[in-house]
């Protein structure tokens, strides 16, 4: 029998669990069996995989990227899960759509969300709309200001957009937030945390929600190769469209993972958000992972030019993927996404989220090691278009 | 004897109840930090709970939080606040608990944690994201070094978590009086009584109240059915509005024996 995690009390390996106030304990244990007898029924299922579906547009296309292929060399096949192509714009939704209607299964009305960039936030708003949930977004004052546009979305959506003005003012804080609402509100309210963060059962939730992306894949890339991929590689900011492309090929020990974080200005700098290669093992945001912390525990702020990587902790599995090896992860710098964003614009005619550009770019890092043949799927977790005011001031373009 | 159980025996023995003061360490300064704990040494504090600050403290409301991040931009770490409670311990008996986040303590490293804090006469822990399920090692090293590990009861508890947390807890019980964030509210909640009535029926441990209380109206009405209050947020106050102000040290004082009235008999 293959080995599970997490394991029965929420950890995988030496990471995870559960580090809550006590308030939260028994939501997060209701949840767990809420969860746990869900998944396996039938009528929530379907209505999960219609919404899917006919809502969200899945399955999104495996598209082998003739161009980009050529670019980083020729040799290998690369191909792109078109995640940008569900309905909001990234992988986000699939696990909305499936949080929301556990919400409303648990017969909880209101939802909440903490967001960085505002797509978590977005897809939050859009599916509480769809499935009749009121709605509140906690958002740092300092993105609220930076993703004017997300912000104006939310609320068009019907959202309640609360600005967070504690500590860095940033999705750490805006997760703070969402927390102590959660805890004054736990009788009504459901909080769909956007990552596979959080205290257990949040990362093993949203890591099943977001495995339909690695599925689909190992089903598409059998039909047009004949056999698995070579190389899957994905930006990890929490880390959940990356547990979504990786986790159902665990037991393929011949795929290599690898797991793309933001180098910022440069690892050496401090400024990252390079959870996984530069953090150490902490407590934060109820679990234990890799967190960007000082010498006395108190948490770093990130920075990334992608907001959606801009978080000083990462989720449990990817750690412990880390520890065992079964992962690789590496880093890359603003400036090299930029490249990568311009790279895949102009060899496919697709402008890429910021956050996925770090992907993208890396195969050019691998690019001596490929060989003919080789097989990648770079998982294109989204679109660009929340970007192009950021790209355009970075090239030195006013808009 | 641990100072907590000593404590708590004592006061039973002689049917009184416990004045319980969390102080966020290093707010305003640390030289004030120290100035104030010598204050409520002074007034007879039962137990002082010493708060280390942390940069994302998820259980606690704005008053705390900004406490917090204060007492951080001074520059307060948990090594300075360790370096202080040997001084106040040359003049006080009086229990001491550590109050932190979890990862701070994580980080300092939890064996040679609670080594020193033996030796310098801290008398326990709390730390609220550490839920009794997580907390093996770290009860096992307070164990060894007759450490109290207190855990926290919330209004949200289930009944069969209950009788895990009265089982693991050390020393006494926190329960928390409200659901949401620590902070100063005018209003208690109303089935209080009931909950902590509820949990002497099966177990002995002291239990103290914490969240929400601020006022010797509360106070009164905590210790009528529990061993001991906890004032946080309502005493941060206090030191904001005084913060800068030469009388500080003199309207902690006041407040402190405000609080204190509904305790004489």
């Amino acid at each position: 029998m293959p080995e599970q995690y997490p394991d029965a009390t929420g950890h995988y390996g030496d990471f995870g669990g559960r580090y809550v106030p006590e308030t939260l304990m028994q939501a997060l244990i209701d949840l767990e069996a809420a969860y746990t007898t869900l998944k396996d029924d039938a009528k929530f299922q379907k209505e999960l995989n219609d919404l899917l579906r006919d809502y969200a547009g899945r399955p999104t296309p495996l598209f082998l990227a003739q161009r980009l292929s050529k670019a980083v060399g020729g040799k290998a096949r690369v191909y792109l899960k078109r995640e940008d192509l569900c309905h909001t714009g990234a992988h986000k939704i699939n696990n909305t759509l499936g949080q929301a209607l556990l919400a409303r299964w648990l017969g909880k009305h209101r939802v909440i969300a903490e967001t960085g960039a505002g797509q978590h936030g977005v897809a939050t708003a859009t599916t509480a709309a769809l499935l009749d949930l009121r709605c509140d977004v906690y958002m740092g004052d300092e993105d609220i200001e930076r993703q004017e546009l997300n912000v104006f979305r939310m609320k068009l959506l019907g959202a309640r957009v609360i600005p967070v003005s504690s500590g860095t003012k940033t999705l750490k804080d805006a997760t703070n937030e969402a927390l102590r609402d959660w805890m004054a509100n736990v009788d009504d309210t459901h909080y769909i945390i956007g990552s596979v963060v959080g205290p257990h059962p949040f990362p093993m939730i949203v890591r099943d929600l977001q495995a339909v992306i690695g599925r689909e894949t190992r089903e598409q890339i059998l039909e047009k190769e004949g056999r698995l991929p070579d190389y899957l590689i994905a930006c990890v900011g929490g880390g959940s469209n990356a547990i979504g492309l990786f986790h159902p090929f665990y037991h393929d020990r011949e795929v290599k993972f690898y797991g793309v974080e933001a180098a910022g200005f440069g690892l050496h700098t401090g400024k990252h958000g390079a959870s996984i290669i530069q953090g150490e093992v902490g407590v934060f945001h109820g679990s234990k992972s890799y967190v960007l912390q000082t010498d006395d525990g108190q948490i770093k702020p990130a920075h990334s030019i992608s907001a959606g990587l801009d978080y000083p902790g990462v989720g449990p599995e990817h750690c412990f993927y880390n520890s065992t090896g079964r992962a690789t992860y590496v880093g890359i710098t603003d400036s090299e996404a930029l490249e990568g964003c311009k790279l895949l614009c102009q060899t496919e005619g697709i402008i890429p989220a910021l956050e996925t550009a770090h992907a993208i770019v890396y195969l050019q890092k691998i690019g001596p090691e490929m060989t003919d043949g080789l097989i990648v799927v770079i998982n294109l977790s989204g679109r660009g278009d929340k970007d192009v005011y950021t790209i355009a001031e970075h090239v030195g373009h006013d808009l | 004897m641990n100072r907590i159980d000593e404590l708590f025996t004592r006061k039973r023995r002689k049917g009184q109840r416990s004045l319980i003061i969390y102080l966020t360490a290093g707010y305003p300064s640390m030289e004030m930090s120290e100035t104030l704990i010598n204050v409520l040494t002074d007034a007879g504090l039962d137990m002082l709970e010493l708060g280390v600050p942390f940069s994302d403290p998820i259980a606690d409301g704005p008053t705390i939080q900004k406490s917090s991040a204060h007492s951080l931009e001074q520059g307060t770490t948990l090594k300075k606040i360790l370096d202080m409670v040997p001084r106040i311990r040359q003049r006080t008996q009086m229990p001491i608990v550590l109050f932190s986040a979890f990862n701070p303590l994580l980080k300092y490293g939890l064996e040679t944690l609670v080594k020193q804090a033996a030796d310098i006469g801290i008398d326990g822990f709390i730390a609220p994201d550490l839920p009794p399920e997580e907390a093996g090692e770290f009860m096992q090293l307070c164990q060894a070094k007759n450490l109290k590990l207190v855990f926290l009861i919330a209004p949200t508890t289930s009944e069969a978590r209950k009788h895990l947390i009265a089982d693991k807890s050390t020393g006494f019980i926190y329960y928390v009086s409200t659901k949401g964030v620590t902070g100063a509210r005018d209003q208690l909640s109303r089935d209080l009584q009931a909950q902590l009535r509820q949990i002497t029926t099966y177990t002995d441990m002291p239990v103290a109240v914490g969240f929400g209380i601020s006022k010797p109206e509360h106070v009164k009405m905590v210790v009528s059915f529990a061993d001991a209050v906890v004032v946080g947020s309502a005493l941060i106050n206090v030191i904001e509005q005084h913060a800068n102000r030469h009388d500080l040290p003199t309207e902690v004082r006041r407040f402190i024996e405000w609080l204190q009235v509904p305790l004489r008999k």
